[in-house]
């Protein structure tokens, strides 16, 4: 999520603290210098990694330093990996392989682009899916193994550590 | 130091030849076996007089002899075992080993069955024996890499060990990649460049990488495992479009056997790696990453068959029971 917020003495470290109690990772810091906008109201806008449940806790406990949170951007998923699936993926119900994905909660399919041969030839999809946090898109990945498993898909993992 | 050979197949001619082209190497084959005939003699036989016999009839010596026969001789020092690979048995490798290592013999192999079915047993018999067990030529062909496991990185704890460990399947992948042959194409190519068996099911289906990820595991970890652990999928049902899809995002596929304890993972599979990544090589060729903790990633990449580079391994692995046992005892 993003979080920006003033830029006045003592706000930044303000804001920090509570971050790493709430086990929030902070991914960047970046002063904006917008050069429309008067001296005093410069911003600066955090970039964490934080587990959802723990998101209100956090922004009420910024809120208790005196920090005041301009805005809140959510991008609620962080992690995307992208997989190769090969096999008749649109007559074992390509929406449902998908509806699997998005039911978990915590991942959802982004991006799928299906390659299409002839009739009745095996066709090959990139599916891209996202999810907040690493476990969880190890935990979507199940979910895909499984599905595949049941429907006769081939699937064709990344090498872990090896992710483009 | 004596050196009794069973089996004259690709592997054994090109031990031969090297033995007949190296005599500094101070290895005197004293025994031979193929499927139907033997010749032996304490002395000390010419490998190019057994190979010219061999190459004439079909059979290096008399017909009344067999491989029991060069077992029992006892005129030699080490065993070495390459008879053809049987995966589920092991046989006949496992009863010549055996069989050697009880009369106080060393043993070198090339044959994967043995190794895979029974790591645990056999090395258990060999260091009760006191002789020596290797078996560099069963995993990557020329590429040391049991070698690295238990000397080079010796007092490393290893992570894992991920490898593209068939020659034939990186040959077919690496064609569809670059010319974008279908699988049947690239297959039919590599059965012609005779890089692909008449049934290749062993290779494309994931089996022969799987059985070397399992004697990687077992040397490496003591893991126990058998190939019955190994998740395998092979690459039989790679389409065209797949490493289309790999390549548009600078990645491709290759066949990857992966071991790593620690997360209970055992498996081959067709993985998806960026196109920079150390074990995506081209051809025929093997490669072998091991992830330890002082070393950090080695990755060791080389011939993964072949005659003359198989026979490289032997030669080692002769060498380093001869410089151990027999030069010093
Ligand atoms: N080729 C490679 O590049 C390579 C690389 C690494 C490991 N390996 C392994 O090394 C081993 C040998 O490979 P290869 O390519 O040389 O195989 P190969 O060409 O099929 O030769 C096998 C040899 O074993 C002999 N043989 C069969 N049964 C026997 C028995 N009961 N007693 C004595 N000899 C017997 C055969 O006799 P005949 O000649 O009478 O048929 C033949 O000479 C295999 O286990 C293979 O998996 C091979």
């Amino acid at each position: 999520m993003k979080l920006e917020m003033k830029d006045s003495p003592g706000q930044l470290v303000a804001a920090l603290t509570p971050i790493s109690e709430y086990g929030g990772n902070i991914i960047a810091v970046i002063h904006q210098r917008e050069p429309e906008s008067p001296s005093d109201t410069l911003g600066v806008q955090i970039v964490l990694e934080i587990a959802q449940e723990r998101l209100d806790a956090l922004v009420g406990a910024i809120k208790l330093q005196g920090v005041s949170i301009l805005r809140l951007g959510e991008e609620r998923l962080l992690y995307r990996q992208s997989v190769i699936m090969i096999g008749h993926l649109i007559h074992t119900d390509i929406g449902d392989t998908i509806g699997r994905i998005d039911a978990t909660g915590f991942a959802e399919v982004a991006e799928l682009n299906v390659h299409m041969p002839a009739i009745a030839e095996p066709s090959t999809a990139l599916i891209t899916i996202k999810a907040t946090t690493r476990s969880e898109m190890g935990r979507a990945l199940d979910v895909l193994r499984t599905v595949a498993a049941e429907k006769g898909l081939l699937i064709v993992e990344p090498l872990a550590g090896a992710e483009a | 130091m004596r050196v009794a050979v069973l089996g004259l197949g690709a592997v054994g001619k090109g031990l031969l030849r090297t033995l007949a082209a190296k005599p500094e190497l101070d290895l005197v084959l004293t025994a031979a076996a193929d499927s139907s005939s033997a010749c032996i003699d304490p002395d000390g036989l010419d490998p190019t007089a057994v190979l010219d016999a061999k190459c004439a009839t079909g059979r290096c010596g008399a017909s009344g002899l067999s491989a029991t026969d060069v077992l029992a001789s006892g005129a030699y020092d080490v065993l070495v075992e390459l008879t053809p690979t049987n995966a589920l048995t092991g046989e006949p490798a496992l009863t010549h080993i055996r069989s050697a290592i009880e009369r106080g013999k060393h043993v070198v192999t090339s044959n994967k069955g043995p190794i895979a079915v029974d790591h645990a047993g056999l090395t258990a018999l060999a260091d009760e024996a006191g002789v020596a067990l290797r078996y560099e030529a069963t995993v990557g062909g020329a590429i040391p890499v049991i070698h690295a496991i238990r000397d080079g990185l010796a007092g490393n704890r290893f992570s894992s060990i991920t490898g593209v460990l068939n020659g034939t399947c990186n040959y077919i992948l690496t064609r569809m990649d670059d010319e974008g042959l279908t699988y049947e194409q690239a297959l039919a190519e590599a059965r012609e460049l005779g890089y692909a068996e008449a049934d290749p099911t062993y290779d494309v289906r994931g089996i022969d990488a799987a059985i070397k990820l399992v004697i990687l595991a077992n040397t490496c970890w003591s893991l126990g495992v058998t190939l019955d652990d190994v998740s395998i999928t092979g690459i039989d049902g790679l389409t065209v479009d797949a490493l289309r899809l790999a390549a548009d995002q600078d990645c491709t596929i290759r066949l990857i056997g992966e071991v790593a304890p620690a997360e209970n993972l055992l498996r081959v599979a067709p993985r998806v790696l960026p196109r920079n990544h150390p074990l995506v090589i081209e051809g025929t060729l093997n490669a072998v990453m091991l992830s330890t903790d002082m070393a950090g990633e080695v990755t060791l990449m080389g011939k993964g068959a072949g005659s003359v580079e198989t026979a490289s391994a032997i030669i080692g692995d002769l060498i380093a029971i001869r410089d151990r046992y027999v030069e010093c005892g």
